[in-house]
């Protein structure tokens, strides 16, 4: 057989295993001709170094036999996906994904949605052959009503299986494509009019201008049980009446634009702020104060903490502050909080555990130290703190039991005394100010005072006051 | 440089040291702090954040940014995970390097956000279809939460395979201090197998299909030999093995319990040491096998004999058969993590004492 040139397409085809230039395509099919009209579209426009091909899974699975650029072979319909990670990759690339109506509108619709709606950097080339080609010819969501399928054996029953899915028409909800249209490849002047579509699809990709969507109405003779010219004349008589041919949108040349809401005074609520730029990682995790890394000193005997009360007391940041000296004082250190639904509401608590030694289990069974700053919490921890340990709970707080033989119960006013001072939300460091007094920390004054002042370095007056009562507070302490 | 950080956010800081380009994420709980992290800090550095649509999409975005030549992370939780299995059978079929994170949370089902191993197999094992591997690491630190993630991207390159990172809701939601490295590393050149969108590309396929039988044959073979080779960087860590009367393998956060469980048992004149494989896939085999050896065995985890069975297994295939019928296990589920108490009374009930 004599070669004719075929511009965009391998020479020959070997991928396929066989050294021959027949596709697989069934006689007839629609997507025989967009192959072609895609490769030529593609080599005319200088762009085969420059594209990227996601090849679907269906009767498109096979394009990378053909079309002589770089190609992605995509799971079933994650093409779009695959396209959304691959364009993102490589932004300079011209990204082509190329999917059929059970692909796309079935299992990957939502993904295909989503990267239109996102405006992705990529075009889909969505053939729409009413049905399920590759696995024998099933009902896909673009099936006509009444049209028979290998499982809509009478027929399409919309009032069993809905409607046809219109992909052009929902997509054209949506803001971001620049370009949304429906062709055929059901006769010659309709493909002439496809491969202006195609070209058009590539043009705006070369120039990286957004999403595009291009529905190609294609025949599939052997699924419909038809010959060639009567499948073709299925798509034009059938398939057009409820799939009308068009240019839906070409933002470009002013066609189906969406408006978005009238422009107003923007909320200062609803802005886009420019990223800021570093240069490095080291930049990005810069760190002001520079704290050395923990050093071992078994003489350090470990000091595992409880803090719990209500979400709101502070008791997270409590545990931190206590962590934070920890780490100034060159001390393992371990901070856990509790997490989930509880932190939207409810007792709260965090871990916190100091060793002089790297530190093994992370969980707080038997604290040396418990702070709580609510009844539940009390009732819930107090039975597990260790002998020789130590209680503080606030004064607020009805004891109502006893902590075990050995630990010290130390009750403090820390809630009343934060609003005594006029800062109510501090009775947090108002319990910091006991830990201190109390000297069951492990840890240096200094180091405490300095990890609360840090923990307000976003609000530095908030760290001055904080310090003022909190020094006030200990004197206060007998 | 050191910083005290939640693990989770360690992760992010590794990926980035690590070259990583391209973060897809979708929001899970014990996890989403990875996101939040990666959403601030990739585009800050100049590089990808994308919000998917759901986890099957963030695992076929890694395919199409792999695919494209660039080194591209997800993390998850369980839910996630289960979902992303496909893909990964896609990325290992692919011999495309990426790497996932699994934050466990406890399940089956919609379970609830604490701790669990639970996900071992399909971490460990190649949870999608198809003969598939990834390299797993299991960290049990904020520390490691930063390291293993750099080096799982080292081994995803390397070895050409997804790569998961398996942490737990425990793990993830803590805050260690962590070193980060002086360095970062550099890009990988993937050209010679991607689709970059450039004319040295052009005739680049990424793909896993294999029509014809007797080559999804032969590539096959090819992956098992990849994974026979992947042994040689299987990692373990042994702590107080050496006189040991009772061994406790554990990974992970449960390592740690087994850690101070060892350190108690000491202190008790109990002869206990811990043996923790840092991979679990390639699963440090010969390590275990030499720490295991004529010792008692007792595992401790956060499943329910998923990791025991792989202990097993492992033992068995060493040729210690006797150790690995012995093999106890001590373990919690549901989002409960062993207390070291009970770790210690069943090391006394094994040791007779």
């Amino acid at each position: 057989m004599k070669v004719v040139e075929q511009k965009g397409m391998y020479q020959k085809f070997p991928r396929s295993g066989k050294d021959t230039r027949v596709t697989h395509y069934c006689p007839g099919c629609g997507h025989g001709i967009v192959n072609k009209l895609v490769a030529e579209c593609c080599a005319e426009m200088g762009l085969q170094d420059q594209t990227i091909f996601v090849d679907p899974v269906g009767c498109g699975v096979f394009t990378y036999y053909y079309w002589d650029a770089a190609h992605i072979s995509a799971a079933h319909g994650r093409a779009s996906a695959v396209a959304t990670g691959s364009c993102r990759a490589r932004p300079d690339a011209v990204t082509i994904a190329y999917q059929g109506d059970g692909d796309l509108g079935a299992i990957g619709f939502n993904n295909a949605f989503q990267a239109a709606s996102r405006g992705e950097n990529f075009a889909c080339i969505f053939i729409n052959n009413s049905l399920y080609g590759m696995t024998g010819g099933q009902m896909a969501p673009t099936t006509l009503e009444g049209e028979k399928t290998t499982t809509t054996p009478f027929g399409r029953d919309p009032d069993v299986t809905g409607h046809p899915l219109h992909v052009c028409e929902v997509f054209g909800q949506l803001q971001a494509p620049v370009y949304i249209a429906r062709t055929s490849v059901a006769d010659t002047k309709r493909i002439m009019q496809t491969k202006q579509a195609i070209r058009r699809v590539f043009e705006l990709q070369k120039e990286h201008k957004g999403y595009c969507v291009l529905e190609i109405l294609a025949p599939c003779p052997t699924n419909l049980r038809m010959d060639a010219l009567k499948a073709a004349q299925f798509c034009m008589n059938e398939m057009e009446r409820e799939f009308p041919l068009g240019t839906f949108r070409d933002v470009e040349k002013n066609i189906g634009v969406v408006e978005s809401a009238p422009a107003t005074e923007p909320s200062p609520l609803l802005q886009v702020k420019a990223v800021p730029q570093v240069k490095s990682c080291a930049e990005l995790f810069a760190e002001k104060t520079v704290v050395p890394p923990a050093e071992n000193d078994p003489s350090f005997s470990e000091i595992r903490f409880k803090f719990a009360g209500f979400g709101g007391q502070g008791i997270l940041s409590l545990g931190l502050t206590v962590a934070e000296a920890a780490r100034l004082e060159k001390r393992h250190t371990l901070w856990f909080p509790s997490y989930g639904p509880e932190q939207r509401g409810g007792s709260a608590s965090c871990s916190v555990v100091v060793s002089g030694t790297p530190i093994g289990s992370p969980t707080v069974e038997h604290p040396d130290v418990l702070v709580c700053m609510n009844q539940p919490s009390y009732e819930r921890f107090v039975g597990d703190v260790r002998k020789g340990g130590t209680v503080i709970v606030d004064a607020t707080v009805p004891v109502t039991r006893q902590p075990p033989e050995g630990v010290k119960l130390v009750v403090w006013p820390a809630i009343k005394m934060a609003e005594d001072f006029g800062v109510p939300k501090a009775a947090n460091t108002m319990m910091l100010a006991a830990l201190i007094k109390l000297a069951c920390t492990g840890l240096k004054d200094e180091n405490l005072e300095q990890a609360l002042v840090a923990s307000f370095a976003k609000k530095p007056e908030l760290g001055v006051k904080n310090l003022e009562i909190l020094r006030k507070a200990e004197a206060t302490l007998v | 440089m050191t910083k005290f950080v939640k693990s989770n956010e360690a992760v992010v800081m590794g990926a980035l040291y690590a070259g990583c380009e391209l973060y897809f994420g979708y929001p899970i709980t014990p996890a989403s702090e990875i996101a939040h992290g990666a959403a601030k800090w990739f585009p800050m550095l100049g590089r990808t954040f994308v919000q998917a649509e759901c986890e099957t999409a963030s695992v076929n975005m890694m395919f199409g940014a792999a695919a494209a030549g660039k080194l591209c992370m997800t993390a998850t939780s369980g839910p996630g995970f289960s979902l992303m299995q496909e893909g990964l059978s896609y990325l290992a079929g692919a011999e495309l390097p990426a790497v996932v994170v699994d934050v466990n949370r406890a399940g089956p089902g919609l379970g609830n956000v604490y701790p669990e191993q639970s996900d071992y197999t399909p971490a460990v094992k190649g949870g999608g279809h198809g003969n598939y591997q990834t390299f797993t690491y299991a960290p049990a630190s904020a520390q490691e939460m930063c390291d293993l993630t750099i080096k799982a991207f080292q081994m995803a390159t390397k070895w050409r395979t997804p790569a998961v990172v398996f942490a737990d809701g425990l793990q993830g939601q803590m805050m260690e201090t962590v070193r980060l490295p002086d360095e970062e590393c550099a890009k990988p050149d993937f050209s010679a197998w991607a689709a970059q969108g450039e004319p040295k590309t052009r005739e680049n396929l990424v793909k896993s299909i294999f029509l014809d039988a007797a080559a999804q044959e032969v590539f096959n073979d090819h992956l098992q030999r990849k994974y026979e080779e992947m042994q040689a960087d299987a990692e373990a860590e042994t702590y107080l093995a050496d006189d040991a009367d009772l061994l406790i393998c554990a990974f992970g956060i449960a390592s740690r319990v087994a850690r101070t469980t060892a350190e108690t048992c000491r202190k008790k004149g109990m002869k206990v040491g811990c043996f923790r494989p840092i991979s679990l896939n390639p699963f440090p085999r010969e390590q275990l096998a030499a720490a295991a050896k004529g010792r008692k065995i007792m595992t401790i985890e956060l499943d329910a004999g998923q990791f025991a069975d792989d202990v097993r297994l492992q033992l068995a295939k060493s040729g210690l058969g006797a150790e690995a019928a012995s093999v106890m296990m001590i373990h919690r589920m549901g989002g409960q993590v062993v207390s070291v108490d009970d770790a210690v009374k069943s090391a006394k009930m094994i040791l007779g004492k």
